[in-house]
Parts: structure tokens; C-alpha cells; sequence
């Protein structure tokens, strides 16, 4: 299930009749090895596997914004919301619908998908800081009706008793231990990774940088760039709800703070650490963020003041990124 | 059921009265400093923290006064510090990231100097009893907490209207650049009205604490009604953030009467109303921040 994973993606970005690989072909490929092999050589740098697939969801969910924030200009602080529904949307399929993981996945990515590309034209009437006001505020409507509709997701303590199930392929059971969901949430940042690189290389990427470059511009033009934002805001979401599915996933939890706005701020510094301007930064953010979080908080109860030290330190000396500070230093 | 409407409605009122204090100073710093500060919630509560320190000292009234100016002072080295360093950048999110990092940083700070249980904060005596046996809900410090809420802003639009540095806040708000040609020190200007800023947000937090008591999150559950109340009234009218504040108070306050479990989600419904149907908010001007 694993093997198939990097081909399309180095086939997307391979031009037709070179046989020389690109050099972002040849990246691919190296990452997509080191990411395979994980489950071999991380217990040997004293990581764990759930550990990669956190990172890795992290990473998805802010590949995701970065659509919006880093391509479109969209400046989202209420990612969480859509990642939160979809991890309700998961845990709730489990415990009273489904036994089929694939078919909770499905829905949830549903769910929180559908809210994006619904709150997606209201949100998109105005633009800027109040556009960040907005998707703060609408996220956090969420976080209220987890918390306070207690029967269905229970409340604060958050949602139980579902657990993920071994997927039934022709021929093979995946028992969805540490590793084989590993290989899952691959799979799905994979697919990810893949239809967002698409994407950003179709006209409707370009038509979303070009919002973010020049918005005026496009509008006097004749684009309707709500429309165009709406429907960044949408996909953004579908992906962050997928993510939060997984995360449901990975727990076997979840929990009203996955809806909260702080974590859509750990969403947005993953991908301004790792440079929003870069198509994997939030991946390094992720690999970056969820390893110093979970290393400090292991090591100080103070570990609140070093995360938002990270923020502050990130912000004012390295805005765009580490993979900007890199091409900068790489291409000066 | 008259009783408790009217009860509930004035407890959404007070309640409102907190959201506009906070969404008053959020809209100042927004303004001037086109910064949203997420750490208004932080330096609320440690507003709060310093008046419980000092309250054996100078006082219940001391540290009203007091102890803002003492969170206006850490305000005024962190703008100094780092947000200043963020107003030539164009793009929102890094000021906003930056006061998001703060806000972690400052309610770590109140965990470890004073502890994460909440402590209560002491308040007159002679504002702590009912007014009268029928409507038990009027405490003095209720009508003290509105009192207050009424003579801060009457200061501010006071300060705004009629002193040059009010003046000149409100001109920077239209055109910072042609006052900065004009000779004045824009820097100045935007350090005092951040620390103006914080200093609402602190009047706010010791209000609060002698209501609810103090914890180091006690500023979460009010910033998210402020920046409501910001896009309710309109973003750069203080006037409509103020109305927005007591509107979504006063809604939210009905409805727990009716629907308890929908007080906290009937804020965001009037928001996404207003949206639909008057994106610039009550009393907001077109085009502004975007």
C-alpha cells in the first residue's frame, strides 16, 4: 500500500521527455524514503511511532492552511474548527454508526469539509484582520457547541469509547497497530500532498497567488476573488478535517480543545515556522514544533512560556520561515 | 418569569460591560497600532494578580488605580520590545502570532509566581450585600462594576475629544503618515495608546477578579466576546464596539433565562447575522483594515 506512494508525486512534477530527474523530483523522492522508513529508524533516535504520526498530521492540517494563509493570502485563525469536526465527526461515526475506520474517515473529512465550504462564503465578505477576526470567532461557536451539547459529544471531558478499527483490504487485514496506522496517515498526507501540488500548479492555484500578490488588480480584471477564497477556504478545510480525523484516529479521543483557537495558532506558527511561503514548510514546522513540544513538556512544567517564546522568536527573526531563511541564505 | 428575565437581562448587561472594557482597549491597540492583541486577556488577568498583591498594602481603591498602570508599565516594555518591531510588516499574522506567543508566556509567568488554583479577590464590604431583598441580584458591586465600566469610558472619549493626545490618536488613526510629517513622534503616540490599551484591559481584570475571582486563564473567556463585540459594532468606531459589547452581553444574558446552554453560542449566531446582513458592523466604516 506504501510502495505507490511517492510515484505520483514525482510524476507531477517531472517535465514530459527530460530523463534527467529534477532536482525537486529527487527531493521528493529522498522524502518520501525517509518518511517509509520511520517506523525503522525513529526508536533508534529515541522517538516513537505515534509521535511521527502526530507530526504528520499536524503537518497536514497546516498544509492545508497554508492553501489559504501562505497561497491565498488568507489570513485563518479558526483552522481548528474544521479540524476539530472532523475529528467529532470521526469519533462519533464510530461509536454509533460504523465499524469501518475508512467510512468514519470519510465522514468526518465530510463534515468538517462541508462546514468550510458553507461558512466559507460568509467569512470571505470581508478580508484582512478582520478576516482572521471572523474565522476566530466562527471557530470558537464550535468549540462552545462541543463543550456545552454534553448528550451527543460529552462535553468537556471530551468524547470515548470508540476506538479505530482494522481495515479489511482483498487479501490483507491491516490491525492498525502504531505502524500500520502510520502507514495510514502516510497514505492519506500522501494523497494530500498530491491533490494540493496539483492544485497549486493548475490555473486555480495561480489564480489563488495571484489574489494574494495583487487583489485590486484581479478584481478590476473581472475574477471574483470571494469566490476564489471561498474556495481556497473550502479545500483548506477538507484537508484540516481529514486531519483532524486522523487525529481522532491516532487517540482514539478527542477532545473540545481540538476545536479551541489555540490550536488553530499552533496550525499557523507550524507553517510560519516552517515557511508559509514554501509548499513543505509546515511539514518541517510540524517536525519541528510537535518534537520541541513534546521534548519540553517532558522536561518543565514551564514548557507554556517556551512554546510561546517559539512564537515570539520565530516572528521577529525568522518571518519567513526556516526553508525561507535557507533558500535566502542558499540563493544570496 | 419577569424576575428572572430581568435578572438574567441585567447580568448580561454587567457582563457586557466587561466585554466593551475589553473590546474598548482591543479596538484602541487595533486602531493605532494595527496589531489584534491576543495578550489583552493576559495582561487583564495579570492586572488582576498585581492588584491581589497589593491590595494588603494600598488597599481595594489603590489597586484599582494602581495596578493597570503597573500592567500598562509591562505593556509599555513589551510594545517597546517586540511589537514595535512588527509595524513596518505588512502582513497581520506576525503581529498577531507574536501577541498569541505573549499571552502563552504571560499566563505561564502567573502560574509560576502565583499558582495555577484561583484565589479570591477581597472587595469593600459595603459593596459585597444586596441592595434590596426583591431583587436580590442588585449587589452593590454589580452596579459599582457598571459604575465603573461608565466613568472609564467617559474618561476615554474625554481623552480622545478634547486632549491633543486624543487628538492626535484619532488622527493617526485616519493617516498615520501625513501626522508623522507633520512632527509628531508616531512611536510616542503609539506607545501610549497601547499602554492605554492594556490599562482598560486591567481596570477590566480587577473587576472581574472582584466578581468571579482571579486564575491564570481568567482572561480567555472575555477576549474571544471582545473581538464579537469588535466586528458586532464595526471595526474603528470605539463607539460600536462599545454597543457591540453591551449588545452581545445583553443577548447572551437573555438567553441563558431561556436556552442556558446556548449563552455562550448566541454571541457568534448575532455575529454571523450581522455579517449577512451588515458586514461592516453597526457603526464600522467601509474598507478599513483590508
Amino acid at each position: 500500500m506504501s510502495t505507490d506512494l511517492s510515484s505520483p508525486r514525482t510524476a507531477s512534477t517531472k517535465s514530459p521527455g527530460k530523463f534527467t530527474m529534477s532536482r525537486r523530483g529527487l527531493g521528493n523522492l529522498i522524502l518520501a524514503a525517509v518518511l517509509l522508513a520511520v517506523p525503522f529508524w525513529l526508536p533508534l533516535v529515541g522517538g516513537y511511532t505515534d509521535l511521527a504520526s502526530r507530526v504528520l498530521i499536524y503537518a497536514l492540517a497546516a498544509m492545508g492552511l497554508n492553501l489559504l494563509l501562505g497561497y491565498t493570502g488568507g489570513l485563518s485563525f479558526g483552522h481548528a474548527a474544521y479540524f476539530g469536526l472532523g475529528a467529532y465527526g470521526v469519533g462519533l461515526m464510530l461509536k454509533y454508526e460504523t465499524h469501518s475506520t475508512l467510512l468514519a474517515l470519510l465522514a468526518g473529512t465530510l463534515l468538517g469539509g462541508l462546514a468550510a465550504a458553507l461558512l466559507g462564503p460568509i467569512v470571505v465578505r470581508r478580508r484582512g484582520i478582520y478576516f482572521s477576526m471572523i474565522t476566530i470567532a466562527i471557530g470558537q461557536m464550535f468549540y462552545f457547541i462541543a463543550v456545552r451539547w454534553n448528550s451527543l459529544t460529552g462535553g468537556e471531558d471530551g468524547l470515548t469509547g470508540f476506538s479505530r478499527q482494522p481495515i479489511h483490504l482483498p487479501g490483507v487485514t491491516l490491525a492498525m497497530g502504531s505502524v500500520d496506522f502510520y502507514y495510514f496517515v502516510l497514505l492519506c498526507f500522501g494523497i494530500c500532498a498530491t491533490l494540493l501540488w496539483i492544485i497549486l500548479n493548475a490555473p486555480l492555484g495561480h489564480t489563488f497567488v495571484a489574489i494574494r500578490e495583487n487583489h485590486k488588480r484581479l478584481t478590476f480584471l473581472g475574477i471574483k476573488t470571494r469566490r476564489y477564497i471561498a474556495i481556497s477556504f473550502a479545500i483548506s478545510g477538507i484537508v484540516a478535517a481529514m486531519a483532524g480525523g486522523l487525529d481522532a484516529l491516532l487517540d482514539n479521543f478527542t477532545s473540545p480543545n481540538l476545536l479551541n483557537y489555540t490550536l488553530s495558532g499552533d496550525f499557523l506558527i507550524i507553517a510560519v515556522l516552517g515557511g508559509m511561503r514554501n509548499f513543505y514548510g509546515p511539514l518541517v514546522g510540524a517536525v519541528v514544533f510537535i518534537m520541541m513540544r513534546d521534548y519540553v513538556s517532558s522536561i518543565t512544567d514551564n514548557w507554556m512560556s517556551v512554546i510561546g517564546l517559539v512564537f515570539v522568536v520565530s516572528v521577529i527573526f525568522f518571518p519567513m520561515g526556516i526553508l525561507g531563511f535557507f533558500n535566502r541564505k542558499s540563493s544570496s | 418569569m419577569g424576575l428572572v428575565l430581568l435578572f438574567n437581562a441585567f447580568n448580561g448587561l454587567i457582563q457586557g460591560a466587561f466585554y466593551a472594557l475589553m473590546a474598548l482597549g482591543l479596538a484602541l491597540i487595533l486602531g493605532l497600532n494595527n496589531t489584534i492583541n491576543f495578550a489583552q486577556g493576559a495582561f487583564m488577568a495579570l492586572a488582576a494578580y498585581f492588584a491581589f498583591t497589593i491590595v494588603p498594602y494600598v488597599g481595594f481603591w489603590g489597586a484599582l488605580i494602581i495596578a493597570p498602570l503597573l500592567a500598562g508599565a509591562i505593556g509599555l516594555v513589551v510594545e517597546v520590545a517586540l511589537v514595535r518591531r512588527l509595524y513596518s510588516r505588512k502582513d497581520p499574522i506576525y503581529s498577531l502570532l507574536l501577541t498569541f506567543g505573549l499571552a502563552f508566556i504571560i499566563q505561564d509567568l502567573i502560574r509560576t509566581i502565583w499558582g495555577a488554583q484561583g484565589v479570591p479577590l477581597a472587595i469593600p464590604g459595603f459593596l459585597d450585600h444586596p441592595l434590596s431583598n426583591t431583587y436580590f441580584f442588585l449587589t452593590g458591586y454589580r452596579l459599582f462594576v457598571v459604575a465603573v465600566a461608565l466613568i472609564g469610558t467617559a474618561a476615554l472619549f474625554a481623552v480622545l475629544r478634547f486632549t491633543r493626545i486624543g487628538i492626535r490618536i484619532r488622527a493617526g488613526n485616519s493617516d498615520l503618515e501625513t501626522i508623522s510629517a507633520l512632527g509628531v513622534n508616531i512611536y510616542l503616540l503609539r506607545s501610549a495608546n497601547f499602554v492605554i490599551g492594556i490599562i482598560f484591559a486591567g481596570v477590566a481584570g480587577i473587576l472581574a477578579a472582584g466578581q468571579l475571582g482571579l486564575n491564570p486563564n481568567m482572561g480567555d473567556t472575555l477576549i474571544m466576546p471582545a473581538f464579537v463585540a469588535i466586528v458586532v459594532g464595526g471595526v474603528g468606531s470605539l463607539v460600536g464596539s462599545l454597543l457591540g459589547g453591551l449588545i452581545i452581553g445583553l443577548a447572551s444574558g437573555i438567553t441563558t433565562a431561556f436556552f442556558p446552554a446556548a449563552s455562550e453560542v448566541v454571541i457568534y449566531v448575532i455575529m454571523g447575522i450581522m455579517l449577512v446582513v451588515r458586514p461592516r458592523g453597526l457603526m464600522g466604516q467601509e474598507g478599513l483594515f483590508e
